[in-house]
Parts: structure tokens; sequence; C-alpha cells
């Protein structure tokens, strides 16, 4: 069996209006991020993985079962909808029990799981109060207690962060981060690209309901040619670097920091540019303190790919 | 089909999750069922449901019975009878219309469908299990308006009433009439539930079958066994007349044993809600457009 969530093709168009169109992914274990502006097809993504919408075209798989079997599929699948309506007079205890027995989970066992899904969200002493009296945070970790509840091997989640202070978002990124390490799918769709940016080992970049880039942050990185790779040199002597690395022809851009920042680099050859680094160093003529990329992030991609023009 | 092959599709159906699925349909059930009984919006099903047994009470309180207390039975008998016609085909049909519409199409307004939908739960056993919570509560409050009805009428009356009612052939007549507005909600609730499918407002459809199952004793044969109505015409205890316009409502083209109109109410609801969880299977959500 597949251990991918794999989309072959898959279009969805409601009515006129396009939700994806030939969406072709292979999403292995992990964390992977879905990253894109407003209407660019997250949600619909994300609904056609778990069935919550069929497709106008193409195949859908998450781990060997497609999502029009929703009696196999949510075993193993959780989703945290971005809806943020509950049926109505119902608890926090009770909204997640209820789900819980919709599974066909008998009531002893649903109420372990219960009680174990409200504290890994932080919301045991809530639980017994009625959803409609919490705050939009609160009830953003009731839908994601709901999405964790029966344990699912893969985890989708819709904005996950959103309404959340920065104390439980960090609680959060932190269960997220445990979830991937445990070889879990967990798929997150989120407009906070700095810190989507820290936890995900994918990104898949989505606009107009197109795939414009998908994988690991850094490849992704590379097969933006059009735009220089920047890289940050922190070193004893960036005026002496900075002369330097004028003279080459494939650096577009060198900016000294002030206050012992160091040097920013725009060059469009790399390698050139760390070969010329290494003889700098072996020549003594400047002592490297560190070298990073200062643009191998989420949000440079998001930038360069989908421009400042979208609203994530 | 050969008998290995029968066989084969024995151990294949013995086999299915019986016992997952029914602990399934209680859950959806017990979700339902409260919300029909306790919310705001159930208090006009209330009213259609008991306003009949307001009429009656009102009926009793006013009228006294005459000298020849057999004549006053009958001339009640046939009274109960009419008012049946009008719970049957007004206020159940419309209380029906508010139930069943509301089960797949309230979760789509209220924009929690998924909460259902994010389960392993085949949409089959889904639409059971709502469906059922419906027609529990359509046959309790109809059934329990149309009892109160039943006693109300024949407790009035004084001991020839009571001796009809309760201990005579007045008996029977409750039996059946409380077998109709089962099967009424049965087959009503299924045709609602399939509109409220197909339909994003089902006023206009639920009109087209109200003038449907009105016409239904003038439809040719093989159409009148789809009308819910038919079956129901057949079951129904006491005779009225058949003259004039009230002759649409009473009179029975094609008779039918008993149990053969149950059976056949029973195989037309099933068709229907078979239908309606081939519809669900499909849905999907979108509750902006909705």
């Amino acid at each position: 069996m597949s251990q991918s969530i794999i989309f072959e093709n898959v279009s969805k168009f409601y009515g006129d209006v396009l939700g994806v169109n030939r969406v072709t992914l292979n999403l292995g274990p992990g964390i992977t991020s879905l990253v894109g502006p407003n209407g660019s097809g997250k949600t619909t993504l994300m609904n056609l993985m778990t069935g919550l919408v069929r497709p106008s075209q193409g195949r859908i798989e998450l781990l060997g079962t497609a999502p029009d079997q929703p009696d196999e599929l949510f075993h193993r699948v959780g989703y945290c909808a971005q809806f943020d309506a509950f049926p109505r007079g119902l608890t926090g205890y009770e909204f997640i029990y209820g789900f819980l027995r919709l599974h066909g989970i008998d009531p002893a066992q649903a109420d372990i799981l219960t009680k174990e899904a409200l504290e890994r969200v932080n919301l045991v002493a809530a639980g017994p109060r009625k959803i409609a009296g919490y705050s939009k945070g609160m009830r953003q970790r009731i839908r994601l207690a709901q999405a964790l509840s029966h344990r699912p091997t893969v985890l989708v989640l819709d904005e996950p962060l959103n309404g959340l202070d920065p104390m439980a978002r960090a609680e959060t990124i932190a269960l997220f981060e445990a979830l991937g390490r445990q070889d879990m799918h967990v798929v997150i769709s989120s407009h906070i690209l700095e810190e989507v940016d820290r936890i995900s080992d994918r990104v898949v970049l989505m606009a107009s309901g197109y795939v414009v880039a998908e994988g690991r942050i850094h490849d992704v990185r590379q097969e933006v040619k059009e735009h220089p790779v920047q890289i940050l040199v922190r070193c004893s002597n960036p005026a002496v670097l900075a002369s330097s690395v004028f003279m080459q022809d494939h650096v577009v851009e060198a900016k000294v920091i002030p206050q012992g920042g160091g040097l920013l680099v725009r060059t469009v050859d790399p390698s050139s540019f760390y070969n010329l680094l290494n003889r700098l160093v072996s020549q003594g003529l400047v002592d490297v303190e560190a070298v990073a990329p200062a643009d191998e992030d989420v949000n440079s991609i998001y930038q360069y790919l989908i421009g400042e023009g979208g609203t994530a | 089909m050969s008998a290995g092959t029968a066989v084969a599709k024995m151990t294949q159906f013995r086999d299915q999750p019986w016992r997952l699925w029914a602990r399934q349909v209680w859950a959806v059930m017990r979700m339902d069922l409260g919300r029909n009984f306790f919310s705001r919006r159930g208090i006009w099903i209330y009213g259609l449901a008991f306003a009949p047994a307001l009429i009656v009470l009102l009926h009793v309180m006013v009228d006294r019975a005459g000298s020849d207390a057999q004549l006053y039975v009958q001339s009640e008998t046939v009274m109960l009878a009419v008012l049946f016609q009008f719970f049957m085909r007004l206020s159940m049909f419309f209380g029906c219309m508010g139930i069943f519409t509301w089960l797949f199409r309230g979760e789509v307004v209220q924009k929690t469908l998924h909460y259902y939908f994010l389960v392993p739960m085949r949409r089959d056993v889904l639409t059971v299990g709502k469906f059922l919570s419906g027609f529990l509560t359509a046959a309790l409050m109809f059934g329990s308006s149309f009892f109160l009805c039943f006693l109300l009428i024949y407790l009035h009356i004084g001991a020839a009433g009571r001796a009809f009612g309760f201990a005579g052939p007045g008996l029977g007549h409750l039996g059946m009439y409380l077998l109709v507005v089962v099967l009424a909600c049965l087959g009503y609730g299924s045709m609602f539930l399939a509109l409220s499918l197909i339909f994003r407002n089902p006023i206009i459809p639920g009109a087209v079958l109200l003038g449907w199952e009105t016409i239904s004793g003038i439809l040719p044969s093989i159409l009148q066994k789809l009308t819910v109505t038919y079956y129901l015409k057949l079951l129904v205890p006491v005779e009225l007349q058949s003259d004039g316009w009230w002759a649409l409502f009473t009179v029975v083209t094609e008779p039918i044993p008993h149990w053969a109109a149950v059976l056949g109410l029973v195989l037309l609801s099933s068709l229907v809600v078979a239908y309606a969880a081939w519809r669900v299977r499909r849905l999907g959500i979108n509750y902006v457009s909705d």
C-alpha cells in the first residue's frame, strides 16, 4: 500500500470557477505546508484530499485509499477544517465525544480519547463549557482536538494557527513538530510564513489554482534562477570582502550591514562565490564567522514566485 | 446465479460490520433527536402536530351528546375520520416537510455537515441514521397528537364512547390510524428527504408533491402506486362518503389487501431513501454557494 498522499492530474471546477487545475503531487511523511494567496486553491486541495469535494478530473489517494471511501479514510485521517461552525448547544467535551461516537467507538474508549485530545490542546478546564462561549482561539483549538482525537496518521490542517495567541501558537507549532517527527503526514496551510518555514519539511506553493512550485525549501529556492541568491557572510572585515566580490561578474549586489552585521551578497552563481570566499579565507584576507543563505525561506520564495500582489 | 455464488454473497452480507453501523446510526440519531425535539425551530412543527388536538379539545368543550348515544358515537367516529384526512394531508404533510427537509439542508445552512462527513462512516449509514431520527420524531409527535384526539373524542361521549373506543371496534380503528400515521411519516419523510437533496428550496417541490398526492386518485394505475396517499387511503379504517370533490380524497380505485399496501409503501419508501443515500454519497460541501 502506498504511504504517500498522491494527486494525479487533479482539477476541480465550481461551475465556471477554477478551484485547482492539473495538480500532481506526491507527499510523503513529515510536515508539508501549502502556501499561497487567498483563492489560490489551498482549501480546495484540502477538501479534495478529504473527500469533502469531488474532483472534476484526476485521481487522489491517501495512503492507498480514495477520498470517496470515508469509512476507510477517516480511520487514518484527521481534518481540522476552516469552517468555524459547530453543532448547536454542545460543550467542548460533547463535541469531541460525539464525534468519536460517530466513529462507532464505544463510550468508555470515546471518553478516554476525548480527555486525551482536550489535554493535548490545553482545553481540559474549558471542556465542560459550551463552545458558543469560547474565544476564537479556543474554537480553533477544539477543532484541532477533534482532528487529533482518533489518533490519525494523516493530519490535514487548514489555517490551524489562525486566531491563536502567541503562547498557544508556540505550543501548537511544537505539537506539529512532534507529530512530524512521529512519521505522520501533516499537511498545513497557513499564511504565517515565518512559522510555517520553521517547521516545514517541504512546501507547496500555489497561485490561482496551480501548483507553482513544490519540494524541499532549499530545492525550490535553487530552481528560482531569475532571482539571485542572497548569502549573508559574518566576517571580520566585510569591507575587504565587499571589494573582492565586486569584481566578480556573478555578483549582482554586495551590501555591508552596519554594526557588525556582516556582508549581504546577491549572486547568480553561488558556487563561484563560495569558491572565491574559500580563496580569500585561505589567503587570510577575511576571517569568517558564519555563512548562511539569506533568502532560503518560504517567505522569500513566496515573494519571488507569487509576488507582493498576493495576500497570503 | 449458482449455489456457490449465492453462498458467497450471503457470507459477504453476513460479514458486513452491522454492529458498527448500528452504533453509528444510533450516534447520529442521538445527536439529531435532541435537536428535532428541543430546538426553537421545532415549535411550529409542534404547532402543526397538535393543532388538530386543540381543535378536538374545543369541539368536546362546546359539543354535547344527543339523546341517542349510539348515533352520537357514529357521528363522532365520522368526524374523527374527516379530521384524520386533514391531519394526514396537511398537518403530517407539512410537518414531515419541516422535519425531513431540514435533516441535511439544516446542516448545510448551519455549516455543520462536515462534522458528519469527517468520520469513518459510510454516507449510506449517515442517511439511514438521519432518516430514522426524522422518522422517530415525526411518528412520536403525530402519533401522540392523534392518540390525544382519539382519547378526547371518545372520553367525552361517556359510557357509550368508552365502550366503543376502548373495548369495541374503536380500538381496532385506533390501531389502524396509528399504523397510517407511522406509514405516512415513512412515506412523506422519504419523499422530503430526497427532495431536500435535489432542491435547495423545498417549498416549490413541496407544493408540487402536495398536488401530486392530492390527485393520486385520478392518476393512471401505475402512477398511483408512486404516491404515498394511495397506500394510506387503503388503510384508513373508516370509509367516508365519496360524493363530489371529497371523492378525490376517499375513493380507492384499485383496492389491494392491507398487507400489500403496507409492503408497497415500505418498498416505495426504501427505494426513495436508497436514492437519497446515493445523492448523499455524491454530495460535496460548498457552504459558500449553498
